[in-house]
């Protein structure tokens, strides 16, 4: 009862608003102080948290649009944004609403249908609390912190950690969308890594995928210290829908001296999504990131990881796939940051487009005066399945020392017929033998997976395949 | 008694350019062909046209498979038939291996699930009589391979996937002589174990030497220009195709 009426208050205010201002003005409809303190109420917020979501919102409220930045996001739907912000902790999603192709993708996939109702942010039915707890016990005997964010606000141990780290390397001025993040963000993950801690598995927010309200606004914070080692995964091959049509997450990874972050995604957002995310990492003397990125699915994505190597010989590895189909328009890249002597980065990236879908590639080196003696290398090969389907590459450098040494290379491609008769020559049909290919293609990402992860990747990309081959 | 492969006035081009002039062949199940002609002549046109490239438009003839006409289906189809070529220049395929092509291949053509441990012991065995690593088997599909190594790999496709006519091109060529004999061991096996027939086309008489060879089909500029027995071979062998240019010539 109370929340229809919510729901309509909401709405209300949304269409008043629009009536008195200007059209350019409509995303900011309807989130108001009121809401954000509701959430903070809900959640339980400590007090800076309270004052820091209100002073994003301003933030949000001031910011104009990024202009002419990449795909249009005029297709927004913010009346179901304004709808879901505002009732997201009690709302109960209904299966019948889930599109078919989604469930389509969750039967190929082989999901069962309690993690399906899950993925799609019906239910929260799934247990996978087992394997949870299993993977839980390991990690903390080995001092490791994995735990959601909003938990770990309240633990008097991290309190300040958090504090002092929390949306410091994404600040809420960095763009609109981060803004709205530090009004309404809501679950993720935190993890800290003591000194000189190696940790073997890898951390994976697949099992976290329960929590209430994330996926949509989640906030992934971690913390390595110095001399250590971790590999955090993110995300799975499932298409995540949500009925409100935007991801704006954002993820900040601070690497330690001599440390190594290993930060791998696959996600697969479902086709109707606007995946606004923001991806931060900050790296010591002597670390390095590395980042395995495959990025399947949505409307339109703007994801531009960002390495900033801020001690001596510092490094950043970059791997990534992007998959643009059918009404797709995928703006993706990645940018580094050299801010001190002897720093490395490497780029490596596939992206590959079919009937009509678009992919442009952007990456953009930042050479400091002080960062002598470093190196860059980047390498973008684009793979396009039809004449339909655009491809672009858009290289940015600005390199302000003369000691660097920076490298570019750009390749635009296609199947190779000669390869898919090859095949077909050996029983494949046209469809399985061009999906090979492509899975060929895209294996500089799979090798850099865990096998089971690898494995849902190239299912993904031969389902993606088989949609309109014939 | 029913025909096998069957070729009949068969006309391919490529790009504008007619490549194969009313080609005939015909062979019956469990034969073995040889199919000699200079470079350029058209041979591996022939192979890829019967396997079905879709680069060769057949603008005339007909192509008939144990009865069926199969000038219009696509390789895949044909693959399902039973009717395999060696390429002349294999393709190298990133992202599979040669163990899990082969798997993928063969439950494709027989539509049934294979069961890992069998296929894998059959796998080391054929690998083993080829004289292949076994590493190769978890390699990426003709990656990296050297020419040679390239085509030990087809062989080992060819015996794995145990097709009914396999049509080989040039299978020996880049090989040194041990690599000829491991390789025409593995044919004679093809041949003897598993009564394929076979299409050899070749310009080294060594790789026909264990095999019993039934005919000769001599290609020059696109046409069949003379058909013999085994003898044919020896006679191209030792005078080369200078009698059947001459003959073209005129
Ligand atoms: N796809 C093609 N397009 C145009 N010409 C081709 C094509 N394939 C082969 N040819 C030409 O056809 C002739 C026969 O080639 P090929 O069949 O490879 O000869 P062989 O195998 O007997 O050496 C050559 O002149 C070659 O250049
Ligand atoms: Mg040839």
């Amino acid at each position: 009862m109370k929340e229809k009426t919510q729901v309509q208050d909401i709405n209300r205010e949304f269409y008043d608003f629009r009536y008195k201002e200007d059209d350019a003005d409509r995303f900011e409809a309807g989130i108001t102080p009121e809401i954000i303190r509701e959430i903070s109420e809900e959640k339980g917020d400590p007090q800076w948290m309270r004052e820091f979501r209100l002073k994003a919102l301003e933030i949000y409220h001031r910011t104009p649009m990024a202009a002419n930045w990449g795909p249009s996001i005029e297709g927004l739907d913010v009346d179901k944004i304004v709808t879901y912000i505002r009732s997201k902790t009690r709302m109960e999603q209904d299966w019948e609403k889930v599109p078919e192709d989604v469930k389509n993708t969750f039967e190929r996939l082989g999901i069962p249908q309690a993690e399906r109702e899950s993925l799609a942010g019906v239910g929260a039915q799934y247990d996978s609390e087992l394997v949870y707890h299993n993977l839980r016990q390991e990690v903390a005997q080995s001092g490791v912190v994995y735990t959601d964010l909003e938990s770990a606000m309240h633990d008097e141990r991290y309190a300040d950690m958090i504090r002092e780290h929390f949306m410091k390397l994404v600040p809420p001025t960095d763009h609109k969308f981060a803004a709205l993040h530090g009004a309404v963000w809501s679950g993720g993950s935190f993890v800290y890594v003591p000194k000189g801690v190696k940790l073997e598995i890898p951390l994976q927010s697949y099992f976290r995928l329960n929590a209430k309200g994330a996926g949509q606004f989640e906030h992934t914070l971690i913390i390595v210290e110095e001399d250590a080692y971790l590999h955090f995964i993110e995300g799975c091959s499932a298409p995540k829908y949500y009925e409100a049509s935007l991801h704006a997450g954002c993820v900040e990874l601070y690497v330690g001296k001599n440390s190594t972050l290993r930060y791998s995604t696959i996600e697969n957002w479902s086709k109707n999504m606007y995946n606004l995310n923001t991806k931060r990492a900050i790296v010591e003397e002597g670390g390095k990131i590395e980042w395995v990125s495959g990025s399947f699915g949505s409307h339109v994505s703007y994801l531009y990881p960002m390495s900033i190597l801020n001690g001596r010989g510092a490094r950043s590895e970059f791997t990534g796939i992007t998959f643009a189909g059918e009404g797709q328009n995928l703006d993706t890249g990645a940018k580094i940051v050299h801010n001190a002597p002897d720093t490395s980065s490497y780029m490596n990236t596939k992206s590959i487009c079919k009937s009509g879908g678009i992919s442009t590639f952007r990456s953009s080196i930042l050479v400091k005066e002080s960062a002598v003696g470093s190196k860059s290398s980047v390498s973008c090969e684009s793979l396009m399945l039809d004449s339909l389907s655009r491809s672009d590459t858009i290289p940015a450098m600005d390199v302000r020392t003369k000691q660097a040494d920076i490298g570019h290379e750009a390749k635009i491609g296609r199947i190779s017929d000669e390869a898919v008769f090859y095949l077909t020559s050996r029983g494949l049909s046209e469809e399985e033998a061009k999906a090979l290919i492509v899975g060929g293609f895209a294996d500089n990402v799979s090798k850099e997976l865990p096998m089971e992860y690898a494995m849902e990747m190239n299912n993904l990309i031969k389902l993606e395949m088989m949609g309109t081959i014939g | 008694m029913s025909e096998f492969l069957k070729i009949i006035d068969l006309t391919a081009r490529a790009e504008e350019k007619e490549l194969l002039h009313q080609v005939s062949l015909e062979i019956q199940e469990g034969e073995t062909h040889v199919l000699l002609g200079p470079n350029g002549a058209g041979k591996s046109t022939l192979g890829y046209t019967i396997m079905g490239s879709p680069e060769y438009e057949v603008t005339g003839g007909k192509i008939y498979f144990q009865g069926d006409d199969i000038t219009e289906e696509g390789a895949d189809k044909r693959a399902k038939r039973g009717i395999f070529l060696s390429f002349q220049n294999p393709i190298e395929i990133p992202g599979i291996t040669v163990s899990n092509f082969l798997r993928t291949a063969l439950e494709q053509l027989t539509g049934e699930r294979i069961k890992l441990f069998d296929f894998k012991k059959r796998l080391k065995n054929v690998m083993d009589t080829l004289q292949m690593d076994q590493s190769y088997a978890d390699r990426d599909l003709n990656v990296g391979f050297s020419g040679g190594e390239k085509k030990k790999a087809e062989i080992l496709q060819l015996l794995m996937l145990n097709p009914r006519l396999a049509i080989l091109d040039e299978t020996d060529s880049g090989l040194d002589v041990d690599a000829v004999k491991t390789v025409s061991k593995g044919i004679e096996e093809f041949q003897k174990k598993q009564g394929g027939s076979l299409l050899i086309i070749t310009h080294n008489a060594k790789i026909l030497e264990a095999l019993k060879v039934d005919k000769t089909h001599v290609l020059v500029d696109g046409r069949i220009v003379a058909e013999g027995g085994p003898e044919l071979v020896e006679d191209v062998g030792q005078n080369g195709f200078e009698k059947y240019l001459d003959k073209e010539s005129y």
